[in-house]
């Protein structure tokens, strides 16, 4: 199996397929992307896709962006790539500049704050429901969990990330390493 | 310095910080945009990331809401441009080695590796956002309630966003 690409979509379909994307991934690209690539458009198999998600997701960066990057450079090279990536973020951002400016217009409203700091308190739970979630799942090694719990705990002392993550990354691969291989060792 | 440059550079040293997204970036944004700069207060800062949660599209596009906030358009512009450039011209120049590493020995490791902290950071920004949001009694039910609703079922999370509006809007 080479990596040749069995359908050959043009930059402009790159475009609205991905703006398509944009303006209906509701709570996260990468699912909605998944679909539409793999079971709508069919341009992608399913280890395709999971190939280049898993590539985005490596990168530094947004990994939905990077992703985006990575099907539109098999496609399209360049050009094909700043298709991808206009499409995901042209429609959401039109749509965020008008709700920005409303928020601006009206968000002091005594009705529309306490409407906003419902949907705020509702935001932290999720974001704090999805990290217990993804943390359960994980079911880290002792040493992964340290390094898991040794973020949260700069991330509460307000330590700038780039020092953060330049000084954990090294260990969370070293403790990835030796838990697969200690996986591996027991197969 | 400028104002548009400050954006540009402050969310421009985000850019290849962003593993796993935009939750775990959200404390180093918090701290630059509330702290280091004081460019809105926490109030804002959590509702202007609840407004980008809540639109569709990815979500670290709550830099460009932030962006606009701060500046208007061209604030969004500089925002987005410095969030996504770095990344976007890293991930272009890296994409042939797809390829050449298929049997890909350090992929696994390294995402593997990478997630736990992007976890713990991700926990962080939970914690920010509701000491953030975390006002009254009610605000701490509709935290708790949320929490729990998004780990423990596989509705869409947009059930606890509305919900949250709808008993801030008729208690708060």
């Amino acid at each position: 199996m080479s990596g040749e690409p069995r359908a050959h979509p043009s930059n402009r379909a790159l475009f609205l397929t991905y703006l398509q994307i944009g303006l209906t991934s509701f709570g996260g690209v990468n699912a909605w992307a998944r679909h539409v690539l793999v079971e709508q458009r069919g341009w992608l198999t399913e280890q395709e896709y999971a190939e280049t998600l898993g590539l985005g997701q490596v990168l530094p960066g947004p990994n939905a962006l990077n992703t985006a990057i990575g099907v539109g450079t098999r496609f399209g090279g360049a050009l094909g790539a700043l298709a991808c990536a206009l499409g995901l973020f042209a429609g959401p951002m039109a749509l965020l500049a008008g709700i920005a400016a409303l928020y601006d217009a009206y968000g002091q409203w005594p009705l529309v704050r306490a409407t906003l700091t419902g949907i705020a308190a509702a935001a932290a739970g999720m974001v704090l429901g999805t990290a217990i979630k993804m943390a359960v799942k994980l079911k880290p090694s002792l040493p992964l969990l340290l390094v898991g719990l040794t973020a949260l705990s700069l991330a509460l002392l307000r330590a700038p990330l780039p020092y953060v993550v330049l000084g954990l990354a090294p260990f969370g691969l070293a403790a990835a390493w030796w838990a697969l291989r200690q996986d591996g060792g027991r197969k | 310095m400028t104002l548009l440059l400050q954006i540009l550079l402050a969310f421009g040293t985000l850019s290849l910080l962003a593993i796993g997204g935009a939750n775990a970036v959200l404390p180093e944004m918090h701290r630059l945009v509330v702290e280091v700069h004081g460019w809105m207060d926490d109030a804002t800062f959590s509702q202007l990331f609840a407004l980008a949660q809540a639109a569709p599209g990815p979500n670290i596009l709550a830099a460009s809401v932030m962006g606009w906030h701060i500046a208007g358009g061209a604030g969004m512009a500089m925002a987005t441009i410095g969030m996504l450039l770095p990344a976007a011209i890293l991930a272009y120049g890296m994409q042939g080695l797809t390829h050449r590493l298929r049997g890909n020995t350090w992929l696994k490791p390294a995402q593997f590796g990478l997630v736990p902290l992007a976890v713990g950071l991700i926990a962080g920004s939970g914690v920010i956002m509701a000491q953030a949001a975390g006002t009254n009694l009610l605000s701490f039910v509709i935290i708790a309630v949320s929490t729990i609703f998004v780990w423990r079922t596989k509705y869409s999370p947009l059930w606890v966003l509305a919900g949250g509006g709808a008993l801030g809007l008729l208690l708060l």
